[in-house]
């Protein structure tokens, strides 16, 4: 069995999740600062690839990064050739994924006691302490919750995958496409090999969102 | 030692308009939940922003819309203690006083400043618990410590007691008041309590619907509210419709008699007062002959409801309160009010 399906899943969604963690946070953080109006805009296009088929989403990467689009032949004269690459699959599982990490922490930092920010400010501290030292930890569960989810969904990230990374066995293949592939090549009990694998990885991070929220609970009652 | 506020600030519906002056002391904010005084501790802090206006504190100006100075509130340094006292649930009681040591940089001096900070606040072993498993003193202590350490310049304490149980708040106001008794700044205590207001601050201002009402002297506030709203939040349980007869009368239809007051009576008389404790048995002057409708035991006092003879049925009843040992067997039939007890509000 070549297992660079997993590894290229697991590579693209780690990446995909260290981006989204800082972006969905720094969003989650600024947007809920935002004027009412703004902040509804804003939120609906920050959410709406949570709801949107991925393929829906791969045809605006596609858009984008088409090598015939502006912004493809653009990137083209500095040899950047984004479509049917495995870091490709990075932006889609990335765009997919980045609601829930926003959602989360949104939630998180709504729950977050604002006089907690504002007293860290009277005693002199600077908002990026308040932001690391006592806010993230605070917000700490449901900022991990989050990010496991976020994990989760790049890993199984499928539809917008396939439009912009293709599958090419050793480059873009990740377990998702693999599964597709191999049933439509009716090999299936290696399709249902990969299946297990993605069971397991999905059980397990489930298992530990779980227990993220368990510990939540406990610590709020 | 100087505080000066001059703010308003549109909250959408509500309106503040906060003014008042301070020269060092403890000065009270007293209103009712809702009236503006914590959004306008909030402002001199700096965690809020005021529309326009101007916050002036020993000479240095924090805030002023037509200069446009706003400085933060890392750069006002006024010590703020929250309702809440918005302990880091994230850190140790000793974490949390260090906070408000970070910008020492000598860690001899930051030792020290800690050593003294736990001594002072009775604080001895509770240096590794988690506010969570504080009491509500301990937890006043510990925000104090952090506040304290940080070496603000002026002090505002947001309903410190509101989190303590009440046979514990005397206590922990008489505590509170001793440690605040060398601070040099001034200190703004925002309370809705008429009895803490009495007891910890030298001037108080009476604020309602977002406006200060009076501001002064604590005891020349409570002696001559001026205003309904006021006579109400310094605790005065008997205020009716007034009108003025001549510079020494006035005439409260609700039970059909003349007052004589000791103040002279001004224009723009709309009502009365006079405190549940302040009527007499005794007293000759200013009679109202009186019926009993109802008594109410307190531990040390009745309260009891009397009617004017003649009142009308809409007309709120009397309050009167009275120590027990003097509670007659038969209720009087005539009370008294000295002239200087008779309230005079105005519009």
């Amino acid at each position: 069995m070549d297992w660079y399906p997993l590894y290229n899943s697991l590579r693209i969604a780690a990446i995909a999740c260290v981006a989204v963690f800082f972006t969905g946070i720094f969003a989650a953080y600024y947007v809920a600062k935002l004027p009412r109006l703004v902040k509804g805009l804003l939120d609906v296009v920050l959410t709406l690839p949570m709801v949107l088929p991925p393929t829906v989403v791969g045809y605006f990467l596609l858009l984008l990064f088409g090598v015939k689009r502006p912004f493809g032949i653009f990137l083209a004269r500095f040899g950047i050739k984004v479509p049917m690459t495995w870091w490709s699959a990075v932006f889609a599982a990335a765009v997919v994924s980045f609601p829930l990490m926003y959602r989360t922490a949104r939630g998180a930092f709504e729950a977050f006691d604002e006089d907690l920010a504002d007293a860290g400010r009277t005693l002199g501290l600077s908002n990026i302490y308040i932001f690391w030292r006592v806010r993230m930890p605070v917000c700490r569960q449901g900022i991990l919750a989050g990010t496991v989810l976020t994990f989760a969904r790049a890993l199984g990230e499928y539809g917008a995958t396939s439009m912009i990374a293709g599958y090419t066995p050793g480059r873009t293949a990740t377990i998702s496409t693999t599964v597709y592939q191999l049933w439509r090549t009716d090999n299936e009990a290696l399709a249902c090999r990969w299946v297990l694998v993605n069971l397991a990885i999905s059980a397990v991070v489930l298992l530990v969102v779980n227990m993220l929220e368990q510990k939540q609970k406990g610590k709020t009652r | 030692m100087s505080l000066l506020v001059d703010i308003e600030k549109d909250y959408g519906g509500f309106h503040l308009r906060s003014r008042f002056e301070t020269h060092g002391g403890i000065t009270g904010l007293l209103g009712a939940s809702g009236c503006g005084k914590s959004q306008t501790l909030r402002c001199i802090a700096g965690v809020q922003t005021p529309d326009k206006g101007r916050i002036v504190l020993d000479g240095v100006t924090l805030y002023d819309s037509e200069q446009h100075i706003n400085l933060t509130p890392q750069q006002r340094g006024v010590g703020y203690l929250f309702q809440s006292y918005a302990l880091f649930p994230n850190m140790t009681v000793r974490a949390n006083i260090l906070t408000g040591l970070r910008r020492e940089k000598d860690a001899a001096k930051k030792q020290a400043a800690f050593a003294h900070a736990i001594h002072l606040l009775k604080l001895e072993g509770l240096e590794d618990r988690r506010p969570a498993q504080l009491s509500g003193g301990q937890a006043q202590r510990v925000a104090l410590a952090r506040m304290l350490v940080s070496r603000p310049k002026a002090l505002l304490l947001d309903e410190p007691f509101s989190a303590i149980d009440s046979h514990l708040r005397d206590q922990l106001q008489v505590d509170l008041l001793a440690l605040l008794a060398d601070f040099p700044g001034d200190m703004v205590i925002v309370t809705h309590s008429r009895d803490e207001a009495y007891h910890m601050c030298g001037q108080i201002a009476v604020m309602d619907a977002g406006r200060v009402l009076a501001h002064g002297p604590t005891k020349q506030v409570f002696a001559d509210p001026r205003t309904v709203q006021g006579g109400r939040l310094t605790g005065c349980k008997n205020i009716f419709p007034a009108r003025k007869v001549d510079d020494h009368t006035i005439f409260v239809p609700d039970w059909g008699v003349d007052l004589h007051p000791a103040r002279t009576v001004e224009d723009g008389l709309v009502a009365m007062g006079v405190r549940a404790h302040y009527f007499r048995p005794e007293e000759a002057r200013n009679p109202l002959a009186v019926h009993c409708v109802g008594k109410m035991e307190e531990p040390f006092e009745w309260i009891i409801r009397m009617r004017a003879e003649g009142q009308t049925a809409e007309s709120p009843d009397i309050w009167w309160r009275v120590s027990k040992e003097i509670v007659p067997e038969i209720m009087p039939t005539r009370l008294g009010v000295a002239p200087e007890q008779v309230l005079l509000f105005y519009e």
